[in-house]
């Protein structure tokens, strides 16, 4: 309840409002809410998933025109082109993001650019939308036989629709999707490996930020009942942009304070600038751009974390409690002792420099395979080979009989391959819980639609139990609800391989599980690992600790510079004339 | 349409075209350097032709106070810095650039009447004037994010065009200017007058590039400029420092621009707000260089500039909808072509 006592305060502040405001604020609060539904869909999009648009306003502008064109000429009702407009707008941000998504991530904002400038002038040149006159009487729209006529009345439905997708976003990043979606920025690679289809996910939020400013631009057409190209053009799409940055680019409601903040100080420089230099124009861009810089420089994620350091109540990040589920269903275990990886004359070339040189080695169900070697001998990158993360430039690479060649590494994700990274991939501001719930990013289905409406609760509380077992086997049952970046090394590492664990997988990839660990962590870990090759998988190891490889591997591969130099029982290994000069004997001398 | 029109209208596009090859390949030089997709470039052109419309009307132009109040914030971040680290003996040097410079310009604008000076000490001036906004614009946005992701620096480019558009507004007004032409000479070609306004565009445009690949193939400073651009950690672990090579390259990008806007002065009439879309064309031939190739973009600026021209005749008032709709089979084209590997960033 006190959880939801600021909302609460809010919502009540919000609706009183028309009864007691004069006119003039009631427009203004208005606009605030128009272009805080923009700003919403680019917390989505920038604040949360690392890609930017500048183009939000010709969004805006084709939901406002679609509208005010069929309700004007064809006499459509208003409740019809709402759903023509943010199919039209959903088709246009599909093309775009399709295109752009697959490069580099400053592409899309690039292209929006570009995108933006040409529907403005699109706007204003084309006769039979009116040209720059635009479009007047555009009809009103009536709610249940309640004509919205007023700025006060329409004013309920604005700042209805500002909540909504308010709510809907937060509900959205808090799910199987949301958790993905927040592992875009800085986590790709990750997220792929966890079976995640990040450009899927990608365009997903640029079509959810999209459609948030075709609604907008509907609701402003029939606010306005007139439509002209200036509000669409590529300087306010900037200013949608300065909103979201400055209210706070990753929060909610960040977006709300950024677009009421920009929409005041907008109101009171223009009329106090031109006064103070004695000239008029739009000299209120000069302080947001120099604004814009100093808010990147000093504070990145904006000014409402900083208001809510000082504010008393604290948001709780992610869930705080787990409640009760069915456990999730596990995948058949392939037999003890069949072949579940085969890879056979891996080469992997970077440029001039071979990396790999026909490697070969093969991993059974129910055995430790170790892969040991000297630093630079090339371990992690046949890691990255046979999971596909970096796929290998010739050879065979076998799973569970399939050849992975032309497979990407979430599809080898699915088919029960999962792996940990040497250097830790994890999000540190996200909690140990959430972060081992991606790697069970596969075992659910729930979508987008069902994220955003609550409708995945069943499926999210069985993640999330399953998420939390696999943390309590390896251990940080106390962390649990941490963030995962507060860590030691050495447990990020174990929170690694409880989010391997939590895809359910037949082979285990582990890379230097140990490092960082203090001796009774690696007996732990030691006797996890044990207990999971008792169980019937498969595990692929790569560890400098010699003691720790030597009693458990069931065989070891030796790799040096990139190629496999010996391979065999950890005995026939340790008395290997080749193995112990070029690795173990150097080791011997050291000790 | 024949072929005196054709003609015509292709001359414009060379003329157009050779200016956004020049704003490209200063675009492809800061992004490969710096990582900055450097937006504020076309501010720089109109900036340089309005220093100069402003300097021919006999005015002081507004862009001198801003390079007096650049300076001096860059003395403050900077000097504090030097004191606080004992580092005295590069204080004359910071003094001399960011406060003396714009001193001594202020001084002679102030001293003789710029309307009477000839013309080639009034773009020098010009040049003077704006060129060296560039390496203390980067000082004062850039180089304190200098870490940050390419979407940050991108957002901070975005917020730096709108203040000095802004700014622009603030000192030349909302009216354009138009400088007169350097030369009225004017040749025949195959019927159509052939302007020696053009040629000197398509030489000045040709000198420079030859010069910038002068700078980087024979001069220390552009080897380091080229080495931070292939591999940015390599190159600091060798002694060049990033700050160097930004402020270099942002000193190249802005004398590019204001350079561009001298030569484009005469042909168009700029405003304080055309910058943007110039230098978005100039964009537009960087990407089809896939914002790493100098040829590929030089050419694609070319393109863009033909396809401006001749768009005109056909669908003028569908001219900036054809330019800027161009770059979405650019980016399919690119994106089908090339594959791309996720960079982590955080």
């Amino acid at each position: 309840m006190m959880r939801h006592l600021p909302l609460i305060v809010f919502v009540a502040l919000l609706g009183a409002g028309p009864l007691l405001l004069p006119e003039f604020t009631v427009t203004l609060l208005n606009y605030i809410g128009l272009y805080a539904i923009v700003a919403v869909g680019l917390v989505l999009l920038t604040g949360v998933g690392g890609l930017t648009s500048f183009g939000q306003a010709a969004f805006v502008g084709l939901g406002a025109y679609t509208t005010a064109w069929l309700t004007t000429v064809y006499g459509v009702s208003p409740w019809l082109t709402l759903l023509i407009g943010i199919a039209l707008t959903a088709a246009v941000a599909l093309c775009l993001g399709f295109i752009t998504l697959r490069m580099g991530g400053h592409y899309l904002p690039l292209g929006t650019i570009a995108w933006g400038i040409s529907l403005y002038f699109l706007f204003g040149n084309v006769e039979f939308l009116g040209g720059h006159t635009g479009i007047t009487g555009i009809p009103t729209v009536s709610l249940f036989g309640w004509e919205l006529k007023s700025a006060r009345e329409f004013y309920y439905l604005i700042w209805l629709v500002v909540l909504l997708a308010m709510l809907s976003v937060r509900n959205l990043l808090d799910s199987r999707v949301g958790r993905s979606i927040r592992a875009l920025k800085g986590g790709a690679v990750m997220a792929e490996a966890m079976g995640v289809n990040t450009p899927q996910a990608k365009i997903v939020i640029f079509l959810i930020a999209a459609v948030l400013a075709a609604i907008s631009g509907w609701l402003y057409a029939h606010l306005q009942r007139f439509v002209n190209p200036t509000p669409f053009s590529i300087n306010q799409g900037i200013e949608y942009l300065f909103m979201a940055v400055i209210g706070g680019v990753g929060h909610v409601w960040g977006a709300v304070l950024g677009a009421g903040l920009i929409t005041v100080l907008k109101q009171w420089l223009q009329d106090f600038l031109p006064q103070l230099l004695g000239q008029s124009g739009n000299f209120e861009i000069i302080v947001f751009g120099i604004a814009m810089v100093l808010i990147l420089q000093r504070a990145r994620d904006g000014l409402w974390p900083v208001i809510l350091r000082r504010l008393p109540l604290r948001s709780a990040g992610g869930p705080r409690q787990l409640v009760a589920a069915e456990p999730l269903p596990r995948r058949a275990r392939p037999a003890p002792g069949s072949v579940l990886l085969d890879a056979s004359e891996v080469t992997k070339r970077f440029g001039g420099l071979v990396a790999n040189n026909r490697m070969s080695l093969s991993v059974k169900a129910g055995e430790v395979m170790a892969l040991i070697g000297p630093n630079g001998a090339g371990k992690s990158t046949m890691f990255n080979c046979v999971s596909a993360v970096n796929p290998a430039t010739e050879g065979k690479i076998a799973f569970l009989g399939e050849s992975t060649v032309d497979l990407v590494s979430r599809d080898i994700a699915r088919r029960g391959m999962s792996r940990t990274f040497q250097h830790v991939k994890l999000l540190g501001q996200m909690s140990v819980l959430e972060n081992v719930a991606i790697g069970a990013h596969l075992r659910g289905r729930q979508g987008t639609l069902a994220a955003a409406l609550r409708l995945d609760r069943g499926e999210e509380a069985r993640l999330l139990a399953e998420a939390a077992q696999q943390i309590e086997r390896v251990g940080l049952k106390e962390q649990m609800f941490e963030p995962a970046g507060s860590l030691a090394l050495g447990q990020q590492r174990i929170v690694e391989i409880a989010r391997a664990l939590a895809s359910d997988p037949c082979l285990l990839l582990l890379d230097e599980p140990a490092a960082g660990l203090r001796y009774l962590e690696k007996q732990a870990l030691a006797d996890l690992l044990r207990k999971l090759r008792s169980e019937g998988m498969g595990i692929l190891l790569v560890e400098h600790d010699m003691e720790f490889v030597m009693g458990l591997a069931d065989r070891i591969v030796v790799m040096e510079f990139g190629e496999k130099i010996a391979e065999g029982t950890p005995a026939e290994i340790q008395s290997n004339p080749r193995v112990l000069e070029a690795y173990l004997g150097g080791v011997e001398s050291a000790a | 349409m024949d072929l005196q029109i054709f003609l015509l209208l292709g001359q414009d596009g060379v003329t157009n075209g050779a200016i956004y090859a020049l704003l490209a390949l200063a675009l492809v030089l800061i992004f490969a350097v710096t990582r900055i997709i450097f937006i504020p470039q076309g501010e720089f052109v109109a900036y340089g032709a309005l220093t100069l419309a402003s300097l021919q009307a006999g005015k002081i132009p507004g862009t001198v106070w801003l390079l007096l109040a650049l300076g001096l914030v860059v003395i403050v971040l900077d000097g504090v810095q030097m004191l606080r680290e004992g580092r005295y003996g590069k204080l004359p040097s910071l003094l001399i650039f960011n406060l003396g410079w714009p001193l001594l310009c202020a001084a002679v604008l102030f001293a003789l009447p710029p309307g009477d000076l000839p013309l080639a000490l009034q773009v020098l001036l010009s040049l003077l004037l704006v060129v060296p906004m560039g390496p203390m614009v980067y000082r004062v946005a850039y180089q304190p994010l200098a870490g940050a992701s390419v979407l940050v620096l991108l957002i901070v480019s975005v917020a730096v065009h709108v203040a000095m558009i802004g700014l622009g507004l603030l000192f030349f007004g909302a009216e354009g200017s138009r400088t007169p032409a350097f030369t009225e000479v004017s040749f025949e070609l195959a019927g159509a007058p052939l302007q020696g306004q053009t040629l000197l565009v398509v030489a000045a445009s040709a000198a420079l590039i030859a010069g910038l690949y002068f700078f980087f193939e024979r001069t220390l400073y552009g080897k380091a400029l080229r080495a931070t651009a292939m591999n940015r950690t390599g190159a600091r672990l060798m002694g060049i420092a990033p700050t160097l090579a930004g402020k270099l390259c942002f000193t190249l990008a802005a004398a590019i621009g204001v350079f561009s806007g001298i030569l484009i002065a005469p042909i168009t009439t700029i405003y304080y707000d055309s910058g943007f879309l110039i230098g978005l064309k100039g964009f537009v031939g960087a990407i089809i260089g896939g914002l790493a190739s100098y040829p590929v973009a030089a050419l694609g600026a070319l393109l863009v500039g033909l396809l401006e021209s001749y768009s005109s005749f056909w669908a003028s008032a569908y001219k900036e909808v054809i330019v800027f709709t161009m770059i979405i089979p650019v980016l399919l084209w690119r994106s089908l072509t090339t594959r791309h590997v996720e960079e982590e960033e955080e």
